[in-house]
């Protein structure tokens, strides 16, 4: 049984249709990747999974069980837990504290605490006492990576994590992926840095206005294939 | 000359009054960005609660104030839950007008249970207790003891929200409300919690109301601009900041009154607009608003 | 299918006008008429009892012009009533000035005012312009309650020699064949009445005109409409300016039919703000025909339940509250969501017309 599934999940804002019945599944252990173009969808099925967004009670199932009823807070009690497009740090709060309010809704048990965490991104330990808003991008990054995993989740979702960031501190930044896989957690990453998140995905799938148009694994996968899906024909 | 410098002690200490009036109103403005316009009127209500408690268990009122704040604690935080929670959302409107609406029932409801007469909360001796400070200025025990409990409360509510789990999670629903419920934090029930403390500040500034001088259902909303003023005064976002805008607000009463009795409440709202054309933001702003 | 191609473009037109809404405006039209003529056939009681529902839907029209329309959600517009009243008794006791002629000074004058509050008060957003509303009228209170010309803290009267010699009154004696003081309140009704149908065609024109459309943008999407270009300082500006005008000529008109003033009464926070709140959120925020159904159950209400007092006014604010949590768009929102009705228009309708089938694409 695969760890996270959708079935045929829909989304909308308002009037304005944004996934028309997405099918995907994540299994235990793997990292996948959702690539495509702007306004595709991406981070609205990350939203739809973690309950910002309204959608059918039965489209999405963590083991097996639906869990499209629930609320945000809830939903991250059960183990899925989101890196926010834009990083969304609580500007008030310290590195720290931003880490400990992640800590807020953590199942009970776990390998992540605030120690863990420092020892996967060292930086973090010198600015620990740093407000949020004062430290670089890639701090924030980490810090917001960091946040969502002091809930000890099972699910990592990761909206555009590459953002803004410099190549050398992407690199950084992924090169965290593997070990967050082998403490347990599996990883969806949302990207449109599609070189990056090929690199490091067992699976893609790609969106296109709303629509699933490709998923498989990237050794498998041609470059017309890609660029198909992403565009369009 | 001294009757200057009393004026300036006066006026310190009324801000005191003021400083706990404004410290509920912050904090509610602080963690759910919520004008509270029946704040006043709660004040109001809290000081009859406090009355009715020392009439009925025979409680001196600092006594019977205690008794009241685990009370007030529930009423609010039922408040916040079964109302106020309902109004809050993108719209200005619904908590503006649901709190207007409560400040209306609150006032006529006292009216009806206790009448227009005015009350005043009866303490013994320590009423009307004083001791000099020198240079022929002589203070009342109850001031003192109202500055210094406004001292107390805003310590302690800056160590709730600067050094405890309950204060990150202000401060994080405050910031981002979508995201900290990404972080498993129920936000209702945190509006209902910072709601429940408020009302302890309510209690505490209602027993000073009370202590000081006469109080009648009709007076809340005067207490409400008293307190708004001082948190604009102070700038938002912070603690200390309030009671420096009390103590300002306090000042510019005083000393106006010096001018002209009558002129007290005006001096106030004028120093307060003065203010706002200078320095809008306030004097110590804390927060992005 | 090739994404980049443009969509072929479609015709359309910009709709306001529809079809309830002509009936709605003959039948508006007869109403004023009836209204005007009211005084040659009806009781001098029903004539007095009206001019207190004319001037409180004036007076919510403004309002739900500023909150609904604007965002500029005040409860400090009693400033303005009471700036009213006052001038109005300055210009005639001491002024001599004659009081129809006195209604409209003080609507200048109110703007006059209006002005340099709305550069202090707008400094405060949201709900905190609210509460400063209330400060600064808490002011003009203050202020006038000083001047002992007009009576201090406890108030004034308008003397016979003013109230009986007002424009008007001779013609309405020998023409209706009434006494001095009918006469008087006929005026003050058909004032009343003028007043009621100014504000209401003022407030029409302007939401229909294209600061209408900028104001409805900020009422929807503050952010928005200012990156769309619309300046939203000027607009409110005006919008405030201009309500502070109206209100404070229905301030003048309701103090010259009180005949009697005080601080408490002409800046009261309940008469002033509160009743015309409870109108706007009952009737419907940010149409033009809720306020004027807020209006008539108000009046009823008012008519039949005031006696009770404390729990009259426990029963507004209850409902008050429960129509703002379960109904929020009041009793007319309510309506015309179910049917889909409109009387006077000032939504603007985009209307699509269907591709014509020939046209390849």
């Amino acid at each position: 049984m695969p760890l996270l599934q959708t079935r045929k999940l829909t989304a909308f804002y308002g009037d304005f249709q944004a996934l028309y019945g997405i099918d995907a599944t994540l299994d235990a252990g793997e990292i996948i990747a959702i690539i495509g173009a702007n306004g595709a969808g991406k981070s609205t099925f990350l939203k739809a999974i973690t309950g910002l967004v309204r959608r059918p009670a039965g489209a999405v199932l963590l083991d097996g069980e639906p869990i499209g009823g629930k609320t945000a807070a809830e939903i991250v009690r059960r183990g899925v837990a989101l890196v926010p497009e834009g990083r969304r740090l609580f500007h008030s709060l310290t590195v720290e504290e931003n880490l400990l309010i992640g800590g807020h809704g953590r199942r009970s048990a776990g390998p992540w605490s605030l120690e863990r965490v420092y020892s996967l991104f060292p930086a973090l330990r010198d600015r620990r006492a740093t407000s949020a808003p004062l430290l670089s991008g890639g701090q924030q990054q980490m810090t917001a990576i960091g946040r969502a995993l002091m809930s000890n989740p099972r699910v990592l979702l990761c909206d555009e994590i590459s953002l803004g960031l410099a190549p050398i501190v992407i690199a950084d930044i992924y090169a965290a992926l593997p070990q967050i896989r082998a403490e347990g957690t599996s990883v969806v990453l949302v990207e449109q840095d599609i070189v990056q998140a090929m690199k490091v995905a067992d699976r893609v799938y790609c969106f296109q206005e709303g629509r699933l148009s490709l998923s498989g694994r990237p050794k498998e996968l041609t470059r017309e294939q890609i660029h198909r899906a992403y565009f369009g024909s | 000359m001294t009757d200057w410098l009393n004026a300036l002690a006066q006026g310190v200490l009324l801000g005191g009054l003021y400083a706990l009036f404004a410290a509920g109103l912050s904090l509610i403005f602080g963690v759910m960005r919520l004008v509270n316009l029946a704040h006043g009127d709660l004040i109001v209500l809290a000081a009859f609660v406090i009355l009715f408690l020392a009439g009925k268990l025979g409680l001196d009122p600092f006594v019977a104030a205690m008794v009241s704040l685990p009370i007030l604690f529930m009423v609010g935080y039922a408040l916040q839950h079964v109302l106020l929670n309902r109004t809050l959302g993108r719209d200005l409107l619904p908590p503006l007008l649901v709190t207007f609406g409560l400040s209306i029932i609150i006032q006529n409801g006292l009216l009806e249970i206790f009448s227009a007469d005015s009350q005043r909360l009866r303490s013994g001796s320590i009423e009307t207790a004083s001791f000099a400070l020198g240079g022929g200025v002589a203070v009342g025990v109850v001031p003192v003891l109202t500055l210094l409990s406004a001292i107390a409360v805003i310590v302690v509510l800056n160590f709730v929200f600067y050094r405890t789990a309950l204060g990150r999670a202000f401060r994080a629903t405050s910031d981002d409300l979508e995201i900290a419920q990404l972080m498993g934090i129920d936000h209702r029930r945190i509006f209902a919690t910072a709601m429940g403390l408020a009302f302890v500040v309510i209690a505490i500034a209602a027993l000073y109301l009370g202590l000081r001088a006469n109080f009648d259902p009709s007076i809340g909303p005067a207490r409400l601009l008293y307190a708004f003023e001082a948190v604009i005064i102070g700038g938002l976002g912070s603690f200390w900041g309030t009671l420096a805008g009390g103590i300002i607000l306090g000042l510019a009463q005083t000393v106006g009154a010096q001018f002209d009795p009558e002129w007290q409440i005006l001096s106030g709202h004028l120093a307060f607009l003065l203010l706002l054309v200078f320095k809008p933001r306030g004097l110590f702003p804390r927060a992005l608003d | 299918m090739d994404a980049g191609a443009a969509q072929p473009a479609q015709p359309f037109r910009i709709q306001t006008a529809a079809g309830a809404s002509r009936f709605a405006w003959a039948a508006a039209c007869c109403i004023l008429l009836v209204l005007a003529l009211l005084p040659a056939f009806a009781a001098r009681n029903l004539i007095q009892d009206l001019i207190f529902p004319f001037y409180m839907l004036a007076l919510a029209q403004c309002w739900n012009l500023l909150a609904g329309y604007a965002g500029l959600i005040s409860v400090g517009q009693q400033a303005f009533v009471g700036l009213g009243g006052y001038l109005l008794f300055a210009l005639t006791l001491p002024g001599g000035i004659n009081p129809l002629l006195a209604i409209p000074i003080a609507g200048v004058v109110s703007a006059i005012f209006a002005l340099p509050t709305a550069l202090i008060v707008f400094r405060l957003r949201g709900a905190y312009f609210a509460i400063g509303s209330w400060v600064v009228a808490e002011v003009y209170r203050l202020v006038f309650a000083q001047f002992k010309a007009l009576g201090g803290g406890t108030g004034t009267s308008l003397p016979p020699s003013v109230t009986s010699t007002m424009p008007g009154i001779e013609w309405v004696k020998s023409l209706l064949n009434v006494r001095t003081p009918a006469a008087r309140d006929i005026i003050s009704y058909w004032v009343a009445l003028a007043l009621m149908a100014v504000t209401l065609a003022l407030v029409y024109l302007v939401l229909r005109s294209r600061r209408g459309l900028a104001l409805g943008a900020i009422r929807d999407q503050e952010a928005a409409a200012a990156s769309l270009g619309v300046d939203i300082y000027r607009v409110k500006l005006a919008v405030y300016v201009a309500t502070g005008a109206l209100t404070g000529m229905i301030g003048a008109l309701i103090y010259l039919q009180k005949a009697r003033i005080s601080p408490d009464a002409a800046f009261s926070v309940l008469d002033w703000t509160a009743y015309v709140i409870f109108i706007v959120v009952i009737g419907g925020i940010g149409t033009m025909e809720g306020p004027a159904v807020g209006t008539v159950i108000f009046y009823l209400l008012q008519r039949n339940l005031a006696d009770f007092g404390a729990w009259y006014l426990i029963l507004l604010g209850t409902l008050g509250i429960l129509v703002m949590l379960f109904a929020p768009r009041g009793l007319w929102g309510f309506i015309a969501d179910r049917y889909d009705l409109t009387f006077f228009p000032t939504r603007r309708r985009l209307v699509v017309h269907a591709r014509d089938p020939t046209t390849p694409g």
